[in-house]
């Protein structure tokens, strides 16, 4: 266990000191260190270790057999069509959302603000349970749709829909403090250049808020291909047509079928990572530029 | 000011016209993708008459999974309040190797799908895995009880604490500790009456956010749990195990319960940032 | 004609920030808008570029009506007192920018951008990004953006607000010559009044959202129209009307508040000079000149500045009695009182 050696052999002084501290042992440091390095090593490290261990335990043929089943292929399918419908969606709400709330005041800004965070505190079951009220069998639109034989709830409308939902904070919630912080005066003087309000945005807004955006937007793919539980509560589960990655994953674990779990594990955990690099990078270049 | 459209008083349509775009957008898509489910949740759950929701929210098998999951989110937000704290502090203040990578690791609970991390806890935490099987025979299981949902919310709710105290424990200025040094205060009280007084704040929001948020969580502890009613079974589960059963209405009301909770900790959220920006100029 | 502006106000919420204001602004002219902080001296400068739409009133820019023109449509440079660069574009790109809107060509745009380059001396920067450039740099490419696409009028927002003061004093001179050579009509808001009398072929003296006077810096400065404007424009005594020192003047009716510059009196020693007798308080030696403060009898003090050769004809100590005599003073009536800012005869 790579994290757990560190924290008991590789503590080492630091190498510069942040600041000159009263006299008191180094000793308590290394203590703090130790328990932090512990406790986050329990939590996440050996797990997030495990997924890889568990994976490619009995060398990389598992796995290789897992992505050509027709199953995985089919789940990893839904999943990732259903990201290609969310994402541009909702960055185009979340763009839209962010310009019209930005440098402005007015009653009932931190409403509509806590309005668009509200699936951020909502359980994604819930939520779920929300879109089966309206479109299920037994829901507001349920007879309406029976007659016309749309299904939306147990289909691929339903999983979109609720994917949507559990996504819309993330793209608002990245590029509203970028906007804040570029203040107008930017947009202001592309105005007294010349430029018309599109010029206005594919020239100067969107490249301030770009990297910003960027995070967002992979966020929000992040979210929208791991999302379970919402998922979980219309999609029905049904092999083959309606499981996405994640429920596949729950479901191969529950029919121990623990080789295929993991392999589609190791590619959602390959998204997580992906979507952890892209943030340091991302932070990087905001504060930089 | 655009928002005239809220009152009422204004036909809606024509006061839509008048908006600019982003406007219109934002409404439009509010309104039909968060309004309009929540409305349906509240209006179904209006429809249930109150001493039938009475009797539907307080039946045993619910009133045990609100103790389950509201119990054992607070456990777990608590214990990441004073190790989330911990974490941050270490980071921000100490220099270690393999620092770098801790810092990514804690993002891993917000990037990394539920349905992963309940698969690999599991496992790790299981009877014969590589911490469950350290455990067991101390008499100790995790997977598959209430533990192992404790396990679960502390996994998904320590990201919140560590993120919400770093930055503010950064921008804490090296004189006002200083300040404290030359007046005579070791560097415990520093701790304790000048530092801990301003990280309060953000601590308890952290917990707030990751007590929320552990309320709401289904993914990873419908893996790691067994779910059985009284022992490890939790509110999300059984909103689901209601809906298979085709029973709208006690799902409906159990995610009442839920969803009144979330409003009630994003109100406290809320209330706490206020609170925590008083002092400033 | 240059700028017309009749009758034009703006409110914003429940501040009236302009109150109804005509003014003529020539062809060519450089004029400065100078008023302290919520003056409305901003908000005119914004309703000439467009950035806000007039309550009342009409606007005619080179002869057009662009009361309700657009920003984009008024051919106007702006540059704005934190510059407004586009942090993501090169300089070069950042000057380049209103042409390229403008479908200017290729090479059309790099020799123009090369002569503003040269215009504003920072030829060989074209290729850095703002954040590499010091302030007073910055300012200059945003002068040069603003110029670039040809502006029939120069518009500039506190241009030297943000600048040390060296940078300042340069960049002020540097805009006069720029002006002389470039001819185009220019209006420029400050709040400081040195900058005002040092820059501009124009004055217009603006508080309280109402122009106060129109005039050259000489006019305004020895013959202010209103209190304000003597009190705003350098430094000034003010008598109140029931001082004694304001009844002995000539000329003076009982009710009229008297002001005086600092450096408009006279200072004798001779009891029969015919002056007001004064104590000297304090004497401070400010290099060019000699600063003192002197307390009338009736109590009110005055302040005084002397010239080296004044003060080497009659070396006044802290604690001497000297006899007064303002020229060269100011009477308004008292109407006007409530206007006049008592603050401003405050000295540094």
């Amino acid at each position: 266990m790579k994290l757990e050696r560190h924290s008991q052999t590789g503590i080492l002084p630091p190498s510069q000191p942040e600041r000159p501290t009263p006299s008191q042992g180094a000793w308590v440091q290394w203590v703090l260190i130790g328990i932090v390095l512990v406790y986050i090593a329990l939590l996440l490290g050996i797990p997030a270790v495990n997924i890889f261990y568990q994976a490619f335990k009995d060398g990389i043929s598992p796995f290789f057999e897992t992505l050509i089943q027709p199953d995985f292929v089919s789940a990893l399918w839904l999943t990732v069509l259903t990201a290609l419908i969310v994402v541009p969606l909702n960055t185009f709400f979340g763009i839209y959302a962010a310009l019209a709330i930005a440098h402005k005041k007015f009653r009932g800004r931190t409403f509509l603000l806590s309005l668009i965070d509200l699936p951020f505190s909502i359980s994604p079951v819930v939520a779920g349970l929300m879109f089966v009220l309206i479109f299920g069998r037994q829901g507001w639109l349920g007879d309406w749709l029976q007659a016309w034989n749309i299904q939306v709830i147990f289909a691929f409308p339903g999983i979109v829909m609720v994917t949507a939902f559990i996504t819309i904070p993330f793209v608002a919630r990245e590029v509203l403090p970028v906007l804040e912080e570029a203040g107008t005066d930017q947009e202001e003087a592309a105005k007294t250049l010349g430029a018309n309000p599109w010029q206005i945005f594919w020239r100067v807004t969107l490249p301030n808020i770009r990297w910003g955006l960027l995070y967002g937007v992979i966020l929000t793919n992040a979210r929208a291909m791991g999302e379970f539980g919402a998922v979980a509560v219309v999609s029905g589960n049904i092999i083959g047509r309606t499981q996405t990655l994640p429920l596949f994953v729950e479901d191969a674990y529950k029919s121990y079928a623990t080789p295929s779990a993991y392999g589609a594990a190791v590619l959602l955990s390959l998204l997580a990572l992906v979507t952890i690099f892209a943030k340091e990078v991302l932070e990087r270049r905001t504060s930089f530029r | 000011m655009t928002l005239s459209a809220a009152s009422p008083s204004i036909n809606p349509l024509k006061a839509l016209a008048q908006l600019s775009w982003p406007w219109r957008v934002t409404f439009i898509y509010l309104l039909f993708m968060l309004l309009l489910p929540l409305t349906a949740l509240v209006l179904r759950a209006s429809t249930v008459e109150p001493g039938e929701f009475w009797r539907i929210a307080t039946d045993p098998v619910a009133v045990s999974t609100y103790e389950v999951t509201f119990g054992t989110a607070l456990i777990a937000a608590l214990i990441n309040g004073v190790l989330g704290t911990l974490a941050a502090w270490v980071l921000v203040r100490y220099r270690f190797p393999f620092q770098k990578g801790l810092e990514g690791l804690i993002d891993l609970p917000f990037a990394l799908p539920t349905a992963v991390a309940g698969l690999t806890l599991a496992t790790v935490y299981s009877d014969n895995g590589w911490i469950g099987s350290l455990l067991a025979p101390l008499g100790i299981r995790i997977s598959f009880t209430r533990l192992g949902v404790g396990v679960a919310m502390l996994f998904i709710s320590f990201s919140f604490v560590v993120r919400t105290v770093q930055p503010v424990l950064q921008e804490i200025e090296k004189e006002v500790e200083e300040a404290a040094w030359s007046l005579g205060a070791s560097r415990w009280q520093t701790f304790w009456k000048v530092l801990l007084p301003q990280l309060m704040t953000a601590i308890l929001t952290g917990v707030a956010l990751g007590f929320s948020r552990a309320v709401g969580e289904y993914g990873s502890i419908v893996i790691i749990a067994s779910s059985i009613p009284f022992r490890d079974l939790i509110s999300a589960v059984l909103v689901i195990q209601r809906l298979e059963q085709y029973d709208y209405t006690g799902a409906t009301v159990i995610g009442t319960v839920l969803l009144l909770i979330s409003l009630v900790s994003l109100i406290a959220i809320n209330l706490l940032q206020a609170w925590g920006r008083r002092h400033e100029a | 004609m240059g700028i017309t502006i009749e009758g034009v106000s703006k409110r914003f919420g429940d501040f009236q920030a302009l109150y109804s204001t005509s003014l003529t602004i020539e062809t060519g002219s450089l004029v400065a808008l100078l008023g302290p902080s919520g003056s409305g001296k901003s908000t005119l400068l914004r309703l000439i570029a467009g950035l806000e739409l007039p309550d009342t009133g009409r606007i005619w820019l080179t002869g057009r009506d662009a009361t309700y023109a657009s920003v984009q449509e008024r051919n106007i440079g702006f540059v704005f007192q934190h510059y407004a660069l586009f942090k993501h574009m090169t300089v070069r790109q950042n000057i380049a920018f209103g042409l390229e809107i403008r479908k200017a060509s290729r090479a059309e745009i790099r020799a123009r951008v090369d002569e503003l380059l040269e215009l504003v001396q920072l030829s060989g920067f074209g290729d850095r990004y703002p954040s590499q450039l010091s302030g007073g740099q910055r300012q200059r490419v945003a002068l040069a953006r603003a110029l670039a696409v040809e502006p029939q009028v120069l518009l500039l927002d506190e241009p030297f607000g943000a600048l040390d003061a060296k940078v300042r004093k340069e960049l002020r001179a540097w805009l006069r010559r720029l002006h002389d050579e470039v001819q185009v009509t220019t209006v420029f808001v400050t709040h400081d009044q040195e900058e005002a009398m040092e820059v501009a072929d124009q004055i217009v003296v603006m508080n309280q959202g109402r122009i106060e006077q129109v005039g050259s810096p000489a006019e305004i400065y020895d013959h202010p129209a209103t209190p304000f404007v003597m009190s705003f424009v350098g430094q000034v005594n003010v008598l109140h009307p029931e001082s004694v020192l304001s009844c002995q003047l000539p000329g003076i009716q009982g009710s009229q508040q008297v002001f005086f510059r600092p450096h408009d009196v006279v200072i004798e020693t001779d009891p029969c000079s015919g002056g007001m007798a004064a104590q000297v308080q304090t004497v401070l030696h400010l290099g060019r000149e000699i600063q003192a403060e002197l307390l009338l009898q009736d109590g009110g003090s005055l302040w005084v500045h002397l010239s080296r050769e004044q003060y080497a004809k009659t070396p006044i100590q802290r604690g001497q009695w000297v006899y007064v005599r303002p020229k060269a003073i100011k009477a308004f009536p008292p109407a006007d009182k409530h206007r006049a800012v008592r603050n401003s005869s405050v000295f540094v």
